[in-house]
Formats: C-alpha cells, sequence, structure tokens
C-alpha cells in the first residue's frame, strides 16, 4: 500500500482530490480503491467543457472484477481529462495517486473541498472497513 | 464461519489478497490477475482447489449407481484412471451441479464436486446411493493444486516422486495416476495442458513450495474465471444451476441418450424438453466496443430478452468475451445493454481461447 500523500483530500467513495496551485482540482480514486478493483481495463472518461456536480459520477473505471463510478468531489466545469488511460488504464493500478489521475475540475464553488476528508479521516476509513 | 485450505498461510506470506468464496477464504490475485492470467497461458501457474470436493465410492454396483446418478455416461470410460465430465442432474432436468467422475477401478470411483454446491450435493448422492449399496466418503483430509500452462507438466514433473514419473509422463489427457494418497490427473479448467494433483492435506504445504522453487507461479481465483471462460467452459450457479438443464446451457454434448435404456436420473424431462423444442440456448459473444460484458447485463435479441451469464474482460483476446442464455429463436444481431447504452455483440463458438491463442474468428469476425 502506497503512503496516502498528505496534500489530498477524500470522498468516503474513495476518490482523492488535490488541489493546485491555480485552484484547480485534480482528482483520482485511492490506491486502496484501484487494490479492491483489482486490474483496470477501460476508463470511461468525461469530457473538457462537462460541467460537474459535486457527489455526481462523472467517470466510470472498469477492472476485469466491477465498474465503479467515479464521483466528482466538487461542482465545476471539466478542464482536462487524462487520456492516456484510454489505452493504459492500468496507470491508475501502478500509480493511482500520481500518474493515475483521472480528471481536473475548474471548481464553481471552492466551500465544497471543505467537506472532504483528511488523508487521517480517509486512512481511518479505510481501517474501519477492514476490520 | 469461513474456511481455510490447508495452503492459506501460504497465499498470505505471498501477498494474496483474498476474499470469501462460497464460505472459503480464497486467494482473488496474488497482485495483478491479469499477470496471472499471462503466466497460465504462456508459461505455468497453479491454483489452490483444495476447496473442491471429493467424493470416494466404493461398492460393487458403483457403475450401476453412476449410470443412473449423471447424464453422461461412465460406460463411456473404458479403463481405470479415466475421468468425464458430466452433470447431476434433478428429476426435472435441472443442473444440480458439474463434476468430474474419475474411474480408479471396477468398484472404486471418485467425484470432484464444487465447494458451493458440497452440502447438497452429498445429501444427494447419498439418498440415491442407498438403493445400491454405495458407500459415499468424502475426503476432506485431501487438498487439491492445479498446475496448469503449455510448461505446466515439466515443471510438476520435476517435483514429483520419481518413481511415479514415467506412470505419470503416459497419462493421456482426462487420465490419472494414483499412488497412496496421491492422485495426479491431466485436468483441468483453463484450456491449457497440465496436471491436478489431490495429496494428502499434511504434505500440501512442501508441495506447493517445491512448485514455486520450480518456477510455477502462483495464481488467484481472478485469474482461474478468465482462463476457464477464454476456454469455453461453464461455472456452475452463473452459467447453469437448477432451474436450467444441460440442453439450455451448451452442455447437450455431455448427455448420453444412448444406450436407450440407460435411466439416468432427468432424462424423461430432457426428453420431453428436446421434443417440444428447447426453449432458451447458452451462445458465445465477444464485443468488439470497449466495455466489460457482466452477469447480469440484458441481451437484446430478436425474439426477446436474455441475460449475460459469465461475462468478463479477456486478457488474452483484449476484448470483452461472455456466455449469454437468450431464446431459441434469436438470430445473429444481439446487443447488451450497459448502463443504458445499446452495443451489439458478435456470436462466435466457444471457445474463445484455446492452447494460448485466440481460436479462428474470436479477435475479429
Amino acid at each position: 500500500m502506497n503512503e496516502i500523500p498528505g496534500d489530498l483530500k477524500f470522498l468516503k467513495s474513495h476518490e482523492w482530490a488535490r488541489v493546485e496551485d491555480n485552484g484547480h482540482v485534480t482528482v483520482g480514486i485511492s490506491d486502496h480503491a484501484q487494490g479492491l478493483l483489482g486490474d483496470l481495463v477501460f476508463v470511461e472518461l468525461p469530457e473538457v467543457g462537462d460541467d460537474v456536480e459535486a457527489g455526481n459520477g462523472c467517470a466510470v473505471v472498469e477492472s476485469v472484477k466491477a465498474a465503479s463510478d467515479v464521483y466528482a468531489p466538487v461542482s465545476g466545469t471539466i478542464v482536462a481529462v487524462n487520456e492516456k488511460l484510454a489505452d493504459s488504464p492500468e496507470t491508475i493500478n501502478d500509480d493511482a495517486f500520481g500518474d493515475g489521475w483521472i480528471f481536473v475540475v475548474e471548481p464553481s464553488n471552492a466551500a465544497e473541498l471543505e467537506e472532504l476528508l483528511s488523508p487521517e479521516d480517509y486512512a481511518a476509513q479505510i481501517e474501519d472497513e477492514e476490520h | 464461519m469461513t474456511q481455510k485450505t490447508v495452503l492459506n498461510d501460504a497465499h498470505r506470506r505471498l501477498g494474496a489478497r483474498m476474499v470469501d468464496f462460497g464460505g472459503w477464504d480464497m486467494p482473488l490475485n496474488y497482485g495483478s490477475q491479469i499477470d496471472e492470467h499471462h503466466q497460465v497461458r504462456r508459461d505455468a501457474g497453479m491454483f489452490d482447489v483444495s476447496h473442491m470436493t471429493v467424493v470416494d465410492l466404493s461398492g460393487e454396483r458403483c457403475r450401476d449407481f453412476l449410470r443412473h446418478l449423471v447424464a453422461n455416461n461412465v460406460d463411456r470410460l473404458k479403463g481405470d484412471g479415466r475421468a468425464l465430465y458430466t452433470c447431476m442432474l434433478n428429476a426435472d432436468g435441472g443442473v444440480i451441479d458439474d463434476l468430474i467422475v474419475y474411474r480408479r477401478g471396477d468398484n472404486d470411483w471418485r467425484l470432484v464436486v464444487n465447494a458451493a454446491t458440497r452440502d447438497k450435493d452429498l445429501a444427494w448422492i447419498a439418498e440415491q446411493a442407498a438403493a445400491f449399496d454405495v458407500v459415499v466418503m468424502e475426503r476432506p483430509e485431501l487438498a487439491m493444486i492445479a498446475v496448469q500452462g503449455p510448461n505446466a507438466r515439466d515443471k510438476a514433473m520435476s517435483v514429483l516422486p520419481e518413481s511415479e514419473r514415467a506412470a505419470i509422463e503416459a497419462l493421456p489427457r482426462f487420465a490419472a495416476h494414483g499412488f497412496g494418497d496421491w492422485f495426479v490427473a491431466r485436468t483441468g479448467y483453463t484450456g491449457e495442458d497440465g496436471f491436478e494433483i489431490v495429496l494428502p492435506e499434511s504434505e500440501a504445504e512442501a508441495f506447493w513450495q517445491a512448485l514455486l522453487d520450480a518456477g510455477v507461479q502462483p495464481a488467484g481465483l481472478g485469474a482461474r474465471d478468465t482462463l476457464r471462460l477464454e476456454a469455453g467452459m461453464n461455472l456452475y450457479g452463473q452459467d447453469m444451476d437448477e432451474s436450467t438443464t444441460p440442453l439450455e446451457a451448451a452442455l447437450a454434448w455431455t448427455v448420453a441418450w444412448e444406450p436407450a435404456d440407460r435411466d439416468f436420473i432427468g432424462r424423461a424431462a430432457l426428453q420431453a424438453q428436446k421434443a417440444a423444442g428447447v426453449p432458451r440456448r447458452m451462445v458465445a459473444l465477444v464485443m468488439d466496443e470497449r466495455g466489460v460484458l457482466r452477469h447480469g447485463q440484458r441481451v437484446i435479441t430478436d425474439a426477446g430478452d436474455g441475460e449475460i451469464l459469465s461475462g468478463s474482460f479477456s486478457p488474452t483476446i483484449g476484448k470483452a468475451i461472455a456466455f449469454a442464455r437468450v431464446p431459441a429463436g434469436a438470430g445473429d444481431e444481439l446487443k447488451v445493454d450497459i448502463r443504458g447504452r445499446e452495443l451489439p455483440l458478435r456470436r462466435v463458438k466457444a471457445p474463445f481461447v484455446r492452447d494460448g491463442k485466440a481460436c479462428d474468428g474470436i479477435v475479429d469476425a
């Protein structure tokens, strides 16, 4: 299990969010989540320009085992998607918190970020799930 | 209470991700199930299948009993050490389980049945056996390891007892050699060559380790599922159960109609269904679009809806493959409903993969 980077925030549903210097929010799924899903084989990306709402599904990651929605941690507009995942979905397995990022949102309501879990709270949640 | 095989600690030491499988704590993968899949297709992998139920039958009327119990005909086994794949049916022709029958001697037979159906299988077998004076004995003290892949036999041979190697080397497909409580069968559930090895629990850990040392990589249930689906093999509970007959599950080839006077359980129901017309059939499908076919998805045909049974991503082909049950009159224009989108499916002839390679017409039309 990778260390959970301290600059991330989390949804209970295992998405991570990182606020970049320009205020945009990069989103992916946690290393724990990729481990639960197993080998990823397809990623359905949103389109740049799509409006998304916090808590709504806007991407799908599919492993051999299961399909899972990826929920937007914040509302806003998609400004970038990780096109490389179309050909190499396993990047998420290899580097969930880095090269395996999925999309970037320009948030419309930065206050929503306050609702997200800290790395410590997220780690505690994972701990609870496993026991 | 979750049950553990004797290799449970060995799996954990190898870093396995464990899951509950029919009440058993089993390895799903040891890292990447796709890597494990390729390992079996290209070299050799091994599976702990000790959760499966080994049942030994003894008695002078074993053969008569089995001629009655299962839909395939054990008279097809022309010598000791031969194996037969078959379904065990209820009186309605529904599949209670699928199993392998090994003939070990005239009065000495072995069944290997599924773990998830153990209780009902044992009860059913015991109930039917009473009239034949056949002794039914489960063998929970035996472990089972499947070694599969193009190099599986060579690698396994190097760690099997030297005195038995010549006999094991000589085994044709679907035959087995026993020595003491060991039983080496040239069978499997992957579409590759290899062995399924039954052995005493007390010797299983050392043998597993010896196989590891011989370069056989462990593979989990995840890879086992994609390998068997590519190989066109059914999974009980997903592709057939008591609500389906073998004729509706692409298993007509396992029903021995001749001789006509062999009165196996379910025969009358199957004959009636055949005469009336089998209402549904199981087909093999490839999806050329991106996405994964999964159990329970709706299949749209010109004769009404069907459903995906076993469905998965095929690591060998790089596309989704599946079995589906569809109305008998369905044409070749099939679609699947995935999260509200209707995507076209291509009907193919199973198996999808044999001996490491995609079969003709599977990857592209």
